[in-house]
């Protein structure tokens, strides 16, 4: 979920309101949000980068909001203020339209074929006549980082550029060149670099290093220009610095470019409906029109107001209130969902505005009505949905196992599924290529390369981490291994295995041999005295893991369920023990 | 032969009534520490005898003590040997044992005198008779008459290492309250021997020490945090639920997250938060018909939604993955429920998910989630709410609070805090909402029917009632195993 901050006092001066912090996270609460911390600029940046850093910084209290990850119109304080403003009824939704200037002024953007390559949507709006202030500035720059954070995944998916359109001549192209041909001042540089060179100057650099991925092995890069060559913008990477806004900008180019063109809409009219309250004429945009390269011409921002009707007795039942249609609809417009009773009173007509980008679904609108009633206010009831329980079987014997084996004076670890692949290869004298194992591909330790095949490991580093227990230390897990098959749905399954140990100055193979004859005495599995398909018998066998001439498998019903034996002393000291371990592990799902 | 003694003791006991121990080692010539640990014996008897501690201090002559009353005082011993005439100061020094001490008391005492004589020291009589005062001070001690002697001189003798003062402990003894002249030693124990002759009924018992600890019992334990999935199961069965399989670890990213309407774009789906799979990689057997339709949802909308909106990749939804969320399970439950005629089911499960996520005391890779969820006709926001009320009631905990809040397949969705009393503030301790159409209807489940649901970790609840700051100490190898020893039985409730 993201954090956005806002000064304190700037918040109740909008919001035309003080509150004490609890109010005002009483407030959040209601509404969904979460206070999460109460700051100050300094504070954070002493936190972040040391004491020596926050010299000077503002003192002014910041409240840090958490925001749900879908309310992209609440990332900053014009949304926030907005939001909260309409749900305490203080304020009616506004309306957001885009106009289309004069005939042949409309900015154009042209989208060449070669931007399929690499990035090939985009869209554009200008902000006319704006007046930006140093906290509207700031807060305008910081929803772009916030939107590239969260819904543009790191500017991968939609990438923001905003420039001052007084500085630049359209139309404007976006193409895609190979970067040897691109030659600009980036933003914040004193010269201009080929885009090659920018690559390598921002291979360091603290914040874009995280960009460079997105196009760095790309034979061309997206570069968006106007009528003179003047490059406004790298994308996802830099803005120039030409075009570049300021506190004195007083119109806004605005370009999304982006792989995913839902996004880019959304992304575009998130800033127009947040910054638009700036312009002289409030809450408006300016049109542009997008020429693509078969030739259709899209006008942006879409700022589209969608209708849905909702059923009122469907609403009430989903929620669990009985409302009438009027109700419902202020409790909606209370959510910037400006609703009304359609003429056959059990409808309510609603408005989605093109800043809830989020509501796509009826059962979104219920939420709406639900969280302005106040989740606290439903009231409570129990479904009559009659069911009878029912223990999956398998864990029903696991437990019945666990229970047994902890009153034959075992006692019970609980180790993790993930290991390395040292845990059950190296270490147990096996090679990891000879092992069905299930492999993990991004692990970002060497303790989460595998997902476990056996649990003797866990129990032997259950050992070593508890030297100082007196002796014997007799251990058992019964728990899930993991074990590549071709013939289950993904590729893989889990088996149920029950494991125990028995840890002293002598190995005690008897002490677990007796605990399996226990075991298949509680599963009523007879002892197999001529060996065959009924009863259970060990068969002597090697095993790298354990000493020779100390080791069985244990054969149930004529299958192979598991192994027991003396461990080797090398597998005793890769694992730092110094004392004999006698060791079972058998798989129990045949015994289900 | 000690019993012989304690016989011996008792029976002075008997005659005199009471006795000190230092008279009875003198009568019957033991040492009196031997005399000391009989009764110690004689004691634990039972009230055989009364014995009442005494602490006695008396004067006793050193050695060098002993030699003044034998030969006169160290002063006296020079006084005497200097002729009338006088004699060399360094002659007598020479012909006494202790002259030092005894030259110089002679003359602090103003006994004899010292003149030269052609530089050498001459020592002569001042007065013509002495009364040797120390000498006969310590033949009073000695005769044990020391009150004639001030404690002033006693403490000068003491100085002069002549006297010591020697304190003694003895014990007083009585009858008790079940004296006898004949000791029976008490049992420890009461035997078969004694039940079969019932010469119990004879006996005297030694009482237990109830102070003392009990031996503790062999056993074996079950693990800390596998005793509260006990309990949640308990309560889940309770309530009519039916477990889930969830001995799936791999699961496929279909399952894992598109089926729960989760975008491929979504964060989740990153390799920082997830564990994906490089072998076995992909997963290929899908439902064909209805991956075409979570695909059109996605992608398109359809039953009512808007859909996301991008184009949706299969082969996102191949790529195999540690689970997420036993959610996933869940989702291969309905789709299962909605391929047969429907009926209303409440399903559960606790088992482990895996995250990628940066590891701290709160965080693991793995850890076990605790998953509710009801699947019937017409089920409202509100019966979640009740039935959240009923389940956090058996876990002991009675005020809740909803906050609204955001997941991809849940709407509306609410984050549970509840009251801790003891931390004296409101903690988030899990998710819960209704399952979005997008998610259910694509499965072919009908219209009308909705799942409530919810979500929380087993740790975190097991970490605050037990009070554990980090993770560590409840799983993994590096649990003390001590822990799980001493561990109460769990009761959620209390």
């Amino acid at each position: 979920m993201p954090i956005i901050g806002v000064k304190r006092d700037l918040l109740f001066k909008s919001l035309g309101q003080e509150y004490t912090d609890d109010q005002f996270s009483d407030l959040c609460f209601e509404f969904g949000l979460e206070l999460d911390e109460v700051t100050t600029e300094k504070q954070m940046i002493t936190n972040e980068q040391g004491a020596e850093q926050s010299a000077g910084a503002s003192e002014d209290i910041v409240y840090r909001i958490e925001i749900p990850a879908n309310r992209y119109d609440l990332l900053c304080l014009e949304g926030l203020v907005l939001g909260l403003l309409v749900f305490q009824g203080k304020l009616s939704p506004p309306r957001y339209k885009a106009v289309t200037p004069e005939k042949g002024s409309v900015q154009k953007l042209i989208v060449t074929p070669a931007t399929k390559l690499i990035r090939p949507y985009a869209v554009a709006a200008v902000l006319r006549n704006i007046t930006f202030n140093q906290d509207s500035y700031k807060s305008f720059i910081d929803l772009q980082d916030k939107l590239h954070q969260n819904i543009c995944r790191k500017r991968s998916l939609v990438a923001i550029g905003t420039h001052d359109l007084d500085t630049v001549v359209g139309p404007f192209t976006y193409d895609a060149k190979p970067p040897s041909d691109i030659k600009f001042q980036a933003l914040n540089q004193d010269k201009e670099y080929t885009a090659t060179e920018l690559m390598d100057l921002y291979s360091t650099h603290a914040q874009l290093k995280q960009y460079l991925h997105i196009i760095k092995d790309s034979p061309v890069y997206p570069i968006i220009y106007d009528k003179n060559g003047v490059v406004l913008s790298m994308p996802p990477i830099i803005n120039g610095n030409h075009s570049r806004i300021t506190l004195n900008t007083r119109n806004v180019f605005i370009e999304c470019t982006a792989l995913d063109l839902t996004k880019a809409k959304i992304v575009l009219d998130t800033l127009i409906c947040m910054f638009s309250q700036y312009c002289i004429d409030k809450y408006t945009a300016e049109c542009c029109e997008v020429l693509l390269p078969d030739g259709t011409v899209t006008r942006y921002p879409e700022l589209a107001y969608r209708e849905e009707v909702v059923n009122i007795q469907k609403t009430n039942t989903y929620i669990g209130i009985s409302e009438p249609a009027d109700k419902i609809a202020k409790l909606l417009t209370k959510m910037c969902l400006k609703s009304e009773v359609a003429n056959s009173e059990d409808q309510v007509i609603v408005e989605v505005p093109p800043s809830r980008h989020d509501v796509i679904h009826a059962c979104d609108i219920y939420e709406d009505v639900a969280v302005s009633y106040g989740y606290n206010n439903i009231k409570k009831t129990i479904p009559k949905t009659a069911t009878i329980g029912a223990q999956f079987p398998l864990n029903k014997l696991s437990d019945q196992l666990r229970e047994q084996i902890a009153q034959a004076g075992f006692t019970e670890v609980l180790t993790f599924s993930l290991c390395s692949r040292d845990d059950i290869a190296t270490k147990l004298g096996r090679n990891i290529n000879d092992i069905p194992a299930v492999h993990i591909s991004n692990p970002k330790t060497l303790e989460f390369q595998v997902a476990r095949t056996t649990l003797v490991p866990g129990l032997l580093k259950t050992l070593a981490a508890n030297k100082k227990m007196p002796l014997p230390m007799k251990l058992f897990e019964v728990s899930d291994v993991v074990i590549r098959d071709e013939t289950a749905e993904v590729g893989a399954r889990n088996e149920r295995r029950g494991c125990a140990l028995n840890c002293n100055r002598t190995p005690g193979f008897e002490i677990i041999h007796g605990l399996l004859d226990r075991l298949m005495q509680l599963l009523e599995i007879p002892r197999s005295s001529n060996k065959d398909m009924t009863g259970y018998y060990l068969q002597a066998v090697d095993d790298p893991a354990y000493f020779p001439q100390r080791c069985a498998e244990v054969v149930a019903n004529g299958q192979v369920i598991g192994i027991m034996g003396v461990l080797h002393p090398d597998v005793i000291m890769k694992f730092e023990l110094t004392h004999p371990v006698a060791c079972l592990e058998i798989n129990i799902e045949p015994f289900v | 032969m000690s019993s012989d003694l304690s016989e011996k003791i008792l029976e002075y006991v008997d005659q005199l009534g009471s006795v000190d121990t230092l008279d009875l080692a003198k009568h019957m010539q033991v040492d009196h520490q031997k005399v000391v640990g009989i009764v110690k014996s004689l004691q634990a008897a039972g009230d055989l005898i009364t014995v009442e501690q005494q602490v006695s201090k008396r004067w006793e002559l050193t050695d060098e003590g002993k030699t003044v009353v034998d030969k006169g005082s160290h002063e006296f011993l020079v006084y005497s040997a200097i002729p009338a005439e006088g004699i060399a100061q360094s002659a007598i020094m020479q012909a006494i044992p202790n002259a030092r001490v005894g030259f110089s008391k002679a003359m602090s005492s103003g006994w004899i005198t010292v003149t030269k004589n052609a530089g050498e020291p001459i020592v002569a009589r001042k007065v013509d008779d002495i009364k040797d005062t120390v000498r006969d001070h310590l033949q009073l001690i000695l005769a044990k008459s020391p009150d004639e002697v001030t404690d002033e001189q006693k403490q000068e003798y003491k100085k002069r290492k002549l006297l010591q003062e020697v304190v003694t402990k003895s014990f007083l003894l009585g009858k008790g309250k079940n004296f006898a002249t004949s000791v029976e030693k008490p049992e420890t124990e009461l035997t078969q021997e004694m039940i079969a002759s019932g010469s119990w009924k004879e006996k005297n018992f030694k009482p237990y020490n109830l102070d003392s600890l009990g031996i503790s019992p062999e056993r074996g334990h079950l693990h800390t945090l596998l005793k509260v999935r006990d309990q949640f199961r308990q309560i889940f069965l309770e309530m009519g639920f039916s477990e889930m399989p969830t001995n799936n670890f791999v699961e496929s990213s279909f399952w894992n997250f598109d089926a729960l309407f989760q975008p491929q774009q979504h964060p989740a789906r990153d390799a920082h938060d997830t564990f994906f799979i490089s072998e076995p990689k992909l997963s290929t057997k899908f439902p064909s018909d209805y991956l075409e339709r979570v695909r059109r949802v996605h992608s398109e909308g359809g039953y009512g939604s808007q859909g996301y909106g991008y184009e949706w990749k299969i082969k996102e939804a191949q790529k195999n993955l540690l689970r997420t969320h036993t959610t996933a399970v869940s989702a291969r439950m309905l789709y299962q429920l909605a391929q047969k005629e429907f009926h209303p089911a409440k399903y559960f499960s606790i088992d482990r998910v895996f995250r990628n996520e940066t590891l701290d005391a709160t965080h693991l890779a793995e850890f076990y989630q605790v998953e509710g969820l009801i699947v019937d006709h017409n089920l409202t926001l509100g019966d979640l709410i009740g039935t959240l009320y009923e389940f956090f009631k058996k876990l002991g905990i009675s005020q809740l609070n909803f906050k609204p809040a955001y997941n991809p397949y849940t709407e509306p969705s609410m984050e549970i805090f509840c009251y801790h009393t003891g931390l004296h503030k409101w903690i988030e301790v899990g998710n819960s909402g209704v399952f979005r159409p997008e998610m259910l209807l694509p499965m072919g489940l009908p219209e009308d029917v909705n799942v409530i649901a919810w979500g929380l970790s087993l740790e975190r609840p097991t970490m605050i009632k037990y009070g554990l700051n980090n993770i560590r100490d409840l799983v993994g190898p590096r649990v003390n195993i001590q822990m799980v020893h001493d561990n109460p039985i769990c009761r959620l409730e209390k």
